[in-house]
């Protein structure tokens, strides 16, 4: 049961994940990268991690992705691109170096960290222990006492992305009179 | 195998032993009946929101297809099935075809998380006996319980962005533009003062936090002091949009809003989810502050419904909540006018947010005071102090915003 739900996860984050890259419509590319985080949801949940897989629907599918996709919408981006046309020269054999560097990477940390894989976790048994909220427990547990620095520091890295955004996205006055836009 | 089922329908204890046939098909007429109930609720949801708005406005509404109109919602909905199905030419023919289903299915899936019945009474939990097994009147309790809604909402916003989208026309993309940044914004000040209902009971799943409002004085509207419900409230019919909050489709700006291009069933589906949502969001709130299938009791008297046995009258209870809550949804649609965009953003960002907030941080105050028997009245008077002191910071904030942006001139 549970390797038939992975295969079904797996075929979904791999077929979004495809979609992503291939699609030409970005529209249609945000749609299948739903898909992909849909599929991580499932897998979470089969893996006894249901507050990670809601906070993966919630926070990934029903926030960032709307915000692309109301970007993509409001900047009337949603046209297939030209792909014959680079704007940077070097950027495809960048991206091949980069790709192929990223796998080795991946492939490394997977065959160092084998022997934890293949390990089973003492994790949270909840259908022994009765305890139907020991899920969301251990995680507040471990982000607001052993992770509290790493969190609250994260947490003060996207305050500051905001008001960076809100900064470069203002219009001064003294730009307005440079383009000369009658107010 | 047993695990799967555990981590999907943990807490209901049918199935404790496997999954058996007996069980099965318990879970299986489980599913007809809420998806029965869904599609013939709503059909009566239609008729009285027309009825009730009639009587609100001195017409009769409704009254020729059946007794008092009842089978009007029935023949127009066949009249729909039987319209041309068009697909615009301009339109993305995948995603238009797509979103109807992106927002009917998840209006549905919402709906099996809500305690429909069973006895919370004397500490029993709501667990009745069906066939010799023992489970919940619910088609499913997962572990993340609320949380299950909120994602559900947050995915409903798909439905319409798209549609709007995929039209291929200005006036949808501009009613589906409005409707995801106006979802997106609430659903923070929806998870926030939902966050207080957890606070206070202490679990997310729904069976859990309706067996801790064992009576009026537990329930969670006062457990968690009013504000939160108003926020959610607010908030909800902000996410439904539902008037006042309807500029999704204002006819007068938008057409029809994001569904101006379709046309036959698919709008149909459209329809059937807004008011499907509206019946399962009255529902999520009876079930979060008001003890969903809990009778009204005060200290050890029960307002009991004489003849009917325990768990039916569950049911009975919750279904007059419901109808509360769908006539103030009504009520507010007669009465109220429609918002305007940046006065919905002000809201949602300026107010809400920030007092759902705040009323969270005084309840894990006064809760933290608690556990570690500290003096609540020095306890509580330095929290609402330093509430207080935020409160004006964030105003001084707004003022200087505002008039910055005077001497600025309007920067859009």
């Amino acid at each position: 049961m549970e390797l038939v739900v992975f295969i079904c996860a797996a075929a979904m984050v791999l077929a979004g994940a495809l979609g992503v890259v291939l699609r030409s419509n970005p529209v249609h590319a945000a749609l299948s990268l739903v898909l992909t985080l849909f599929g991580i949801a499932v897998m979470f949940v089969s893996q006894h991690a249901e507050f990670l897989a809601a906070v993966q629907v919630v926070v990934y599918a029903g926030a960032i992705v709307v915000l692309f996709l109301f970007v993509i919408m409001l900047l009337g981006v949603d046209r297939a691109e030209n792909l014959e046309t680079e704007p940077l020269g070097i950027q495809r054999p960048l991206a091949i170096i980069l790709g192929l560097g990223f796998v080795a990477l991946l492939i490394t940390a997977i065959l160092k960290g084998r022997d934890a894989l293949n390990m089973r976790g003492d994790g949270i048994n909840v259908a022994s222990d009765g305890d139907h909220d020991a899920n969301i427990r251990q995680i507040a547990r471990s982000i607001f006492t052993n992770y509290v620095v790493a969190f609250e520091v994260t947490s003060v890295l996207l305050i500051v992305a905001v008001v960076g955004t809100v900064v470069l996205a203002r219009k001064r006055k003294s730009d307005k009179d440079l383009i000369g836009v009658a107010p | 195998m047993i695990a799967l089922t555990h981590s999907l329908f943990a807490i209901d204890p049918l199935f404790d032993g496997g999954l058996l046939w007996t069980p099965l098909l318990i879970l299986v007429i489980k599913v007809l009946v809420v998806f029965v109930i869904g599609l013939v609720t709503t059909m009566l949801m239609v008729w009285f929101e027309r009825k009730a708005i009639a009587g609100m406005q001195n017409r009769i509404g409704p009254n020729k297809a059946g007794p008092f109109g009842l089978l009007q919602t029935l023949a127009d909905g066949i009249k729909l099935f039987f319209k041309e199905d068009l697909l615009p030419e301009r339109s993305d023919r995948l995603v238009f075809r797509l979103a109807p289903y992106l927002s009917f299915v998840p209006a549905f899936l919402a709906f099996a998380i809500i305690p429909l019945g069973g006895d919370y009474r004397n500490g029993n939990g709501g667990i009745v006996t069906w066939f010799g097994h023992q489970t919940r009147v619910q088609l499913a309790d997962p572990p993340i319980g609320v949380l299950f809604a909120l994602a559900i909402s947050s995915i409903a916003v798909y439905g319409i962005m798209l549609a709007g989208w995929s039209s291929g026309s200005k006036y949808p993309l501009l009613g589906s533009v409005r409707a995801s940044a106006q979802m997106v914004s609430y659903e923070a000040a929806l998870g926030l003062s939902l966050a207080a209902v957890i606070l206070v009971t202490g679990t997310l799943s729904t069976s859990g936090i309706v067996g801790s409002q064992s009576s009026l004085g537990s329930w969670n509207i006062v457990a968690t002091g009013v504000i939160p419900f108003v926020i959610f409230l607010i908030a909800a019919t902000a996410e439904l949009n539902r008037p006042p909050f309807d500029l999704v489709e204002a006819e007068q700006e938008l057409v029809g809003g994001f569904n101006t291009e379709y046309s036959s069933i698919r709008f149909s589906l459209f329809f059937l989810a807004e008011f499907m949502n509206t019946i399962t969001m009255s529902a999520v709130i009876v079930t979060l502050f008001f003890g969903g299938p809990q009778p009204i009791s005060i200290g050890n008297t029960t307002l009991d419904i004489p003849l009917v046995n325990n768990s039916l009258e569950g049911s009975i209870w919750l279904i007059a909540k419901v109808l509360v809550f769908l006539y103030i949804y009504i009520w507010f649609r007669a009465s109220l006018p429609r918002f305007r965009y940046d006065q919905l953003m002000d809201l949602g960002w300026k107010f809400l947010i920030p007092a759902s907030l705040g009323w969270f941080m005084l309840l894990a105050a006064q809760r933290l005071a608690d556990n570690e028997n500290w003096d609540q009245l020095i306890v509580m008077p330095l929290s609402i102090a330093v509430i207080l002191v935020c409160f004006i910071l964030m105003q001084l904030a707004f003022r200087a915003s505002a008039k910055n942006r005077e001497s600025e001139g309007a920067s859009f």
